[in-house]
């Protein structure tokens, strides 16, 4: 930014924009672009709650799961369907690109729940069964997110030609952003619409399903009381392995969804910090709370877009931090508190 | 039963998977080829500081790095330092290759002086490059150096260089002030961003008559530093209501994109390098968006028009640097089967410079210090003489557009 | 005693070794080996040396990454709290050097003469950089040590990307993405050839160059630290530490402050960290944000986890691995994949290999609970004197 510092205190303050008024004139639209993020993190934390409610294991790798889905919907796009990566959008047709969109997605979502199954299986289980702490845990998950990572940064572009490596994938836009209606003051695109009816889907049925079914009633079971469960013949390990999967499957949804809204953000490093954010989210909304990472992964998405259009671009990262610490300080157990452990009908 | 439930999801799905992907399959092969652009960057204009357009001079020719093929030499080498590898690295390939063009041709010729090329990555990256340099200063055989590409790598290590009297030419660091440290090796092979930042300026304001235009830099040291000229130079023409700063790395740019839909400018002049421009002229593009986009040398390659796409199509880029034309080209595109790219001319040009020296008999440091200090002649982009801080006496940019 | 060797780990047997020995033959070899390593980067042995980098610069940063383990050892190896933004307290460290003497900074010091003037700018900073890095730690602790486990974890990974960010944005005092180069440094054996002195990167050809110097300076610390930190730990506050570690809510019940000490190992933990940030500033020369990041601090706990948490020496070998390794493989080709690239990747598995198989590290801590418990176990497992019976 270019201004005059009057004095070096009056230069701390000048990076710091105090625009309320531009926050007032894109009100409408920041939300809207809002809802879009949040619903992308929202999926990809309820990834990290249903983790933790089960295992009270604060899932690090989650982000590398979103990662590989991305990947595993470019590769849908790139290698099943044949489309060639350009920046050009190909306008296929409503119908058509829906169609696509859904071979994408339901790849994605096999890539990513295959990975969340197979961390598990690789990384977690050998733990539990030696009875680690929960220090262990994490440093374990700390670890398999940099073996994935790397993975995909050194060893992939020589499994796989043009994949991975350093620069971001080129871009493959089957959708050119529209503006289809107007909102107030705020223009909806195509992309935007899609993200929410998408995310809007699968929140409900996610939500069905943990809290209508009988595994659902599975996974609340083993979050309450792991013994007792056991004793009232759930399968822990079954039950383990299948939140593992539903998280997977969302962070692949989650990840066509990304690639919509920035196809140029295919890159080993791209679910670093969404995955961090998308935990903030959990944390906000409450840890171990399916409908708070839900609630909490709007909220963020939209705190940080007031927060940029206020503070300034650049601080868009931090506020989803210092959501996260206050969080912590003031109220650890989130907006909506912990519940997946608590009995419910 | 739930297993078994989840088990006919699972070839429920696998199987309409395979149907939908063979049915979509068969619908977009023929249809792939309609979205390949055609979308070139071509050379428009030469134009001074003052903006105004000046006809390019054809007289002499550039100088042959083969010589007369009979020099002879201890094995010395020449280190190049720049981006190899990262998002970054095609502005450091193509200097690279373009002194790998010089070198090899002069060895070719000359059978009794063999100079080696030695590579260093940085990655663009000035932490990176202050723990190279070095190790380039280390090798007693490095006698010269083209590098380092990037003008936050060029401030961090120049020091180094100095210290160890090491000439280091640099084929794309444009940031004013790195000739303002006192560096006796210093030597910029092209017009830094004080004459690239104003005379972009004048362009726009005087030979193209804009009245309006938001720029954007990208918080880096080349960013800024040439983002800074433009809005000095501007003045009142760039509006303060979308003087937006971005952070390199970043993808997605909706609050940047907002802020000039908001201001409605007749051009957008963005400050940084091909890969946060691609995405941002397509946001801006979609946006709504419908005035010129201006960048600079850092944006000036094919890559940006590759991620950019239909979008980048009418965009107007500047560089000091030269189009490569002539036998040069040629010569490029055979050896490494891609058309010349940025700043290749000038690698090729500070490598022939550099050889030239060693042919002469400036087989240490400071007799090609001495050398290149006291050079005069011209090579493919321009011609090259240096002042004592290390800037060029003849400086003039170029325009490119996108189409 | 058979069967307890067949289960011992390749490092134990060294360790039982090494516990038999009298302190001073332990003060004997520590001495030789302090002598040997200072020598290696001058007498570097082939299969040791580094070929794609300088093998000094190479120490160098081990030495600094060691003071960055002993100090993150401290937080996390003896007080138990999990601290995954250290990197946060690296970054004050640096920046208050850096801001203080980097020529493109506001709050510049530098003056001819004075504290500040040129020989003396690095060395005077490195107080006020440990003194801010603690001052930061007790902001940072006073807070969030109410919290427990991974949320303390989170709160402090949250805290060290803040320090970064705002590194990064607050571009008018720190210079932003840009970062603050010429640094001050220390000004020692100037001379023709080496106008700024050997601590300066000018001094960059031969075995003595200016990383092998600051390896030296670095050594000199590590042993000054590891001096302290060892009389800490048989202290009063190392025995309370190791009581929260283990059991937080019996050692409150038990009388121990735990708020107090471990708001202690906080600060003490900063300023180590500190004071590797100042050496970082000082021998780079050069300080911008994206050196703080996660991976980092990742890495540095790599370092303490490997090593051995709780274990000052371990932690020190634990840095020589995080650090060595990826240097030594730098241009070692494998499959077309420079290994030197993969350092994070074999970290990473190391680390999940580690957990699963041996989740103490590779020198476990002892806990040294009594103060003369070598002599009590000798005595205890001495045969039986024969006694006169009792009349």
């Amino acid at each position: 930014m270019i201004h005059e510092c009057v004095d070096q205190y009056a230069c701390l303050a000048a990076n710091i924009n105090f625009n309320l008024e531009g926050l007032r004139i894109g009100f409408w639209q920041l939300t809207i672009d809002g809802l879009a993020w949040g619903a992308i993190y929202a999926l990809v934390a309820v990834g990290y709650t249903l983790v933790f409610g089960v295992l009270r294991l604060i899932n690090f790798a989650h982000s590398e799961i979103f990662m590989l889905g991305m990947f595993g919907a470019y590769f849908a796009l790139d290698i099943i369907m044949g489309f060639t990566p350009s920046g050009n959008a190909y306008n296929k047709g409503i119908a058509l690109t829906i169609l696509y969109l859904a071979i994408a997605m339901l790849f994605a979502m096999l890539v990513s729940g295959s990975a969340a199954v197979g961390l598990e299986f690789v990384a977690y289980r050998p733990l539990r069964r030696r009875g680690a702490r929960s220090l262990t845990f994490l440093i374990t998950a700390i670890g398999m997110s940099f073996v994935l990572q790397e993975f995909v940064h050194f060893v992939l572009p020589k499994l796989l030609k043009g994949y991975g490596g350093s620069n971001a994938q080129q871009p493959i836009i089957l959708v050119q952003p529209k503006t289809q209606f107007h909102i107030f003051s705020a223009t909806v695109s195509n992309v935007t619409i899609v993200i929410i009816v998408a995310a809007l889907i699968f929140a409900v049925l996610t939500d069905y399903a943990i809290n209508r079914t009988k595994f659902g009633r599975g996974i609340r079971a083993v979050a309450q009381d792991p013994t007792t469960a056991t004793l009232m013949g759930v399968s822990r390990e079954r039950i383990i392995m299948t939140t593992f999967l539903i998280g997977g499957l969302l962070a692949g949804a989650a990840a066509l969804l990304y690639t919509l809204k920035v196809p140029q953000g295919i890159i080993y490093s791209g679910g670093f910090l969404l995955g961090i954010k998308a935990f903030s989210a959990a944390v906000l909304g409450g840890i171990g709370n399916l409908r708070g990472a839900l609630l909490g992964g709007l909220l963020l998405g939209i705190m940080e877009n007031y927060g940029q259009a206020v503070f300034g671009t650049q601080w868009r990262d931090v506020v989803a931090f210092v959501l996260l610490v206050l969080v912590l300080l003031v109220r650890p157990t989130g907006i909506l508190g912990e519940s997946l452990g608590k009995a419910k009908a | 039963m739930r297993g078994r439930m989840a088990r006919n999801a699972f070839a429920l799905g696998s199987a309409g998977l395979l149907v939908l992907g063979i049915a979509a399959c068969n619908q977009s092969k023929p249809e792939q080829e309609k979205s390949q652009s055609q979308l070139k960057i071509v050379e428009q204009v030469q134009i001074d500081g003052q903006g105004k357009e000046v006809k390019a001079d054809q007289s002499a020719a550039p100088s042959d790095p083969a010589g007369d093929g009979k020099a002879t030499c201890p094995p010395v080498s020449i280190a190049m330092a720049g981006a190899l590898n990262g998002p970054d690295a095609a502005l450091g390939i193509n200097i690279k290759n373009g002194v790998q063009l010089a070198i090899d041709k002069h060895n070719a010729a000359n059978p009794g002086c063999q100079v080696q090329l030695k590579p260093f990555d940085t990655e663009g990256d000035p932490q990176k490059a202050t723990a190279i340099a070095p190790q380039i200063v280390d090798d007693q055989y490095t006698i010269g150096l083209v590098g380092p590409a990037f003008s936050g790598e060029t401030k961090a290590t120049g020091t180094v260089f100095d210290q160890a009297g090491l000439v280091a030419t640099t084929a794309s660091a444009t940031n004013p002030t790195l000739s303002e440290n006192g560096w006796k090796t210093f030597f910029r092979g092209l017009a830094n961003d004080a004459v690239q930042g104003p005379a972009v300026a004048n362009y726009l304001k005087n030979t193209l008559g804009y009245k309006k235009i938001c720029v954007i830099d990208d918080s880096t040291d080349y960013g800024l530093g040439l983002a800074s000229a433009v809005r000095e130079t501007l003045g009142p023409i760039a509006d303060s209501g979308c003087n937006i700063s971005v952070k390199k790395g970043d993808k997605d740019f909706s609050a940047a994109v907002t802020q000039v839909k908001g201001v409605s400018p007749d051009a957008v002049f963005y400050g940084g390098y091909y890969s946060e421009a691609a995405p941002l002229t397509q946001q801006l593009k979609d946006g709504g968006f419908t005035g010129t986009f201006v960048s600079a040398d850092g944006t000036k390659d094919p890559e940006y028009v590759k991620q950019g796409g239909e979008a980048t199509k009418g965009a107007i880029l500047s560089c000091p640097c030269g189009p490569a034309t002539g036998t040069f080209a040629d010569e490029y595109k055979k050896k490494f089967n891609t058309d010349a790219g940025t700043y290749s001319a000038e690698g090729y040009d500070l490598g022939t410079i550099l050889v030239k020296g060693i042919d002469s008999g400036a087989i240490t440091r400071p007799a090609l210090l001495d050398f290149v200090k006291n050079y005069n002649g011209q090579g493919v982009a321009r011609k090259y003489q240096w002042t004592p801080t290390g800037e060029l006496t003849t400086n003039l940019i170029w325009i490119f557009k996108v189409q | 005693m058979s069967v307890t060797d067949k289960v011992l780990a390749p490092g134990d047997r060294l360790r039982e070794w090494w516990d038999g020995l009298p302190r001073v033959q332990k003060w004997a070899f520590g001495v030789v080996l302090f002598g040997a390593l200072a020598l290696l980067p001058l007498y570097t042995p082939s299969f040791l040396d580094t070929p794609g980098i300088s093998f000094g610069g190479t120490m160098a940063q081990f030495a600094m990454v060691a003071i960055i383990a002993i100090g993150l050892n401290v937080v996390v190896g003896q007080a138990g709290l999990l601290d995954l933004g250290y990197v946060g307290f690296y970054a004050v460290g640096a920046y208050t050097v850096a801001l203080l003497t980097s020529p493109n900074s506001p709050w510049n010091k530098l003056s001819p003469t004075g504290f500040f003037s040129a020989p003396w700018a690095w060395l005077s900073c490195v107080p006020l950089a440990m003194a801010m890095t603690a001052l930061a730690g007790l902001i940072l602790g006073i807070p969030t040590l109410r919290l427990r486990g991974d949320y303390l974890a989170i709160v402090t990974l949250g805290f060290g990307e803040i320090i970064r960010l705002l590194a990064d944005n607050l571009s008018d005092i720190t210079n932003g993405p840009r970062g603050l180069s010429r640094v001050a440094f220390p000004r020692l054996g100037e001379s023709e050839k080496l106008p700024d002195g050997v601590f300066s990167n000018g001094n960059a050809s031969g075995h003595a160059n200016y990383g092998t110097w600051w390896f030296w300076l670095g050594l000199v610390l590590i042993v000054i630290l590891l001096l302290l930190v060892g009389n800490l730990e048989r202290s009063r506050v190392g025995r309370a530490w190791v009581a929260i570690r283990e059991d937080e809510d019996a050692a409150e019940v038990m009388g121990v402050n735990t708020f107090r000490f471990k708001l202690w190992a906080f600060v003490i933990g900063a300023a180590i960290g500190g004071l590797s940030g100042a050496l970082y500033a000082g021998q780079v020369q050069y300080v911008a944000p994206p050196t703080f990041n996660i991976i980092n601090s990742m890495l540095f706990l790599c370092a303490v986890v490997l090593g051995g948490q709780g274990n000052k020496l371990g932690v020190i070998f634990g840095a020589f691995i995080i650090v060595y390794l990826p240097n030594r493989l730098l241009g070692v080709h494998f499959l077309g994949i420079n290994l030197g690239d993969l350092k994070y990747l074999f970290f990473g598995l190391a680390l999940v290999v580690m957990m699963i198989f041996r989740p103490e590290g590779l020198f476990p801590a002892r806990a040294q609970l009594l103060a003369y418990g070598r002599a009590a176990r000798n005595w205890l497992r001495s045969p039986p004197v024969e006694k006169e019976p009792a009349r």
